[in-house]
């Protein structure tokens, strides 16, 4: 052997001293292991759903989509469920994004940096922290309140529904379309006040554009997260149980309502086995409705978010 | 200068009347709207605070530390509650704690740009899981499959099973909140620590995680945070409703301060007007935004000292 070899091997040696790195090695594993449990849950949860709900479809086909409540298992059906889902899809927008959209708007183009804007922003983080189950004492105590003394019954219909859930989501809305906005470069900005536009001309056409795609994600995302929301309607007074429901969009709009969550807690809660099927059937749907909003959110983020 | 040209010139320099008029009233309107922020915290304290009051003044306050908490009987033993409410809390973080923070360490320190990319979502759809459907999961699949076929004696609604909903619930918060922690970590201390001659495992235990340690701990605080809030795992799979006697059983039903209140609110335990059972929802509410939020104050305080570092 000679020399150069002898000193080639003992430097390698020294160099991969214990040999492999099994330590090392095992923590990889155990790693991979906890993110893997996330995944294999997330599996689990939706095969059983499936397991369970598919025979439902097959069965009822989409008689179970049409049919109202029922307390009868071979009758019932999600019907109403998906109209106030479907409502909540229209109001909870109209009620928390133009709102959202502006305060974000005030808060990184306007706001001057004193302690009143400290506070706000402070606080709309913290009202992002906020259970959800609170804001549903919020919508009993002010929404629900005022509808009933503006004389529609009760006050537990849709509307004071839709206004909680756009409270709740609101610093939702905020908190992402401000970091939208934020990502957009000064340079954008002083370009329009270079070429002479107004601070209102330069947010209008410079900056929503551009943080657009992030503020729309921000948006689908709230929506997601308000159309799965049980807890606040709970107290906010969606209807547990059968009802029925008015032809016209005015009595809907005041009248008794439920949305596909509230459905799937009422019936989770029910002991006949029959209806352990039908809240699997329901879960489907609703799962159909907000992950096919959260796919689209991360769609919009991954394909059109600059990176600036 | 004469007030006159002063007023030419200054005008000229901001531009005509109309021009300046929208740009007020866009200013205006965006300054209402985020006042309404304030008026949306002001109005949730006022709700819960005045009824809150109302609540104390009717009931006699040894009724807080009844046997249990049976509100349609008087009895509003707090101690319950926050039993319940603990047990949950410590089952789902030692279940999301370990399993985020492990995830999050492979994410941001092992795993390649591609396949982070790919998994990442797959957590975000993880998260964005309405809770009550994993009340149900947890209910009809983790209490018998995983809870029962350990500790057979479990009863069917149990404190384990639903903390390990929420577990689940909140993994995907730990593991997106310190992978953003450890991915702000600058890669000249990587670097360094590798050209030490330390391993990849000695870098990430020793170097990344201690430099990114308050994100972490930020996470872990906001998850808590996350678990004493969640209602609907706990009100589908813990199961007591009507009330609880106080127990630190984590096999047996219980309740907890959310699911008090959404029991509160349904079917055969619903309470209306102005009756002391129905003010406790109130009580509740209060002491539920009290603890959250100093769990976030506490949180964004750490967030906001991983931001400052580098």
């Amino acid at each position: 052997m000679s020399v150069s070899a002898v000193t080639t091997s003992s430097v390698q040696r020294s160099l991969r001293s214990g040999g492999r790195d099994w330590a090392g090695f095992v923590f990889e594993i155990v790693l991979l292991l906890s993110l893997l449990f996330a995944l294999v849950t997330l599996f689990v949860l939706l095969a059983d759903v499936l397991a369970k709900g598919l025979p439902v479809f097959a069965e009822r086909g989409l008689d179970f989509l049409t049919s109202p409540l029922s307390s009868r298992p071979s009758q019932a059906g999600v019907a109403q469920g998906i109209i106030g889902t479907l409502i909540m899809a229209v109001l909870v927008p109209l009620f928390a994004f133009p709102v959202g959209v502006l305060t974000a708007v005030y808060l990184e183009e306007y706001a001057p940096d004193n302690r009143l804007t400290r506070l706000i922003t402070v606080n709309i983080r913290n009202l992002a922290g906020v259970p959800s189950v609170v804001y549903g004492l919020l919508g009993l105590a002010v929404f629900v309140a005022a509808f009933a003394a503006l004389g529609f019954g009760n006050g537990r219909n849709i509307l004071a529904g839709a206004l909680t859930l756009a409270v709740l989501v609101l610093p939702l809305v905020i908190i992402t379309a401000s970091e939208a906005i934020r990502a957009v470069p000064s340079t954008i900005r002083e370009a329009g006040f270079g070429i002479g536009a107004s601070h209102w001309q330069v947010v209008r056409t410079l900056i929503l554009p551009s943080a657009a795609p992030g503020i729309l994600t921000g948006m689908v995302l709230a929506l997601s997260r308000a159309l799965g929301e049980t807890a606040p309607l709970i107290l906010a007074g969606a209807v547990m149980g059968s009802f029925s429901t008015g032809g016209s969009l005015g009595e809907i709009l005041t009248g008794p309502y439920t949305v596909l969550p509230i459905i799937v807690y009422d019936w989770a809660r029910k002991p006949q086995a029959d209806f352990r099927e039908l809240t699997s059937a329901a879960i489907i749907v609703l799962l159909a409705v907000t992950l096919f909003a959260n796919a689209i959110a991360i769609l919009l983020r991954n394909r059109y978010v600059r990176e600036w | 200068m004469t007030q006159a040209t002063r007023t030419a010139s200054g005008s000229s320099l901001v531009g005509r009347p109309g021009r300046r008029r929208s740009e007020r009233l866009a200013k205006a309107v965006l300054m209402a709207a985020a006042g309404l922020s304030i008026v949306i915290s002001v109005g949730i304290v006022l709700s819960v605070l005045a009824e809150s009051i109302m609540f104390l003044s009717q009931i006699e306050l040894s009724q807080l530390s009844a046997p249990g908490w049976f509100p349609r009987r008087g009895m509003y033993d707090l101690a319950t509650l926050f039993a319940g409410t603990l047990m949950i809390t410590v089952i789902a973080m030692l279940l999301a704690g370990p399993a985020g923070l492990l995830a999050a360490i492979w994410l941001s320190e092992y795993a390649g740009l591609g396949t982070r990319n790919r998994i990442k979502p797959v957590l975000e759809i993880l998260a964005g899981i309405p809770s009550v459907v994993l009340g149900f999961f947890a209910l009809t699949w983790i209490s018998p499959n995983v809870v029962k076929a350990i500790f057979p004696t479990a009863s069917t609604f149990n404190f384990l099973a639903a903390g390990i909903g929420v577990g689940i619930l909140t993994i995907p918060l730990v593991a997106s909140v310190s992978e953003d922690a450890m991915r702000a970590v600058p890669r000249s201390l990587r670097e360094a620590s590798y050209g030490l001659g330390a391993r990849r495992t000695t870098t990430v235990l020793r170097v990344v995680l201690p430099a990114s340690v308050s994100g972490v701990v930020a996470a872990f605080i906001l998850a808590i945070s996350r678990t004493v809030g969640e209602t609907m795992v706990v009100a589908v799979a813990a199961g007591a409703t009507g009330g609880s006697l106080f127990t630190l059983n984590p096999l047996g039903p219980g309740q907890t301060l959310t699911a008090a209140m959404a029991s509160l609110a349904t079917g055969s335990d619903q309470v209306t007007g102005d009756s002391a059972a129905y003010l406790s929802l109130f009580f509740l509410g209060l002491l539920l935004f009290l603890v959250t939020l100093a769990l976030n104050v506490v949180g964004d305080v750490f967030v906001r000292r991983t931001r400052q570092r580098y």
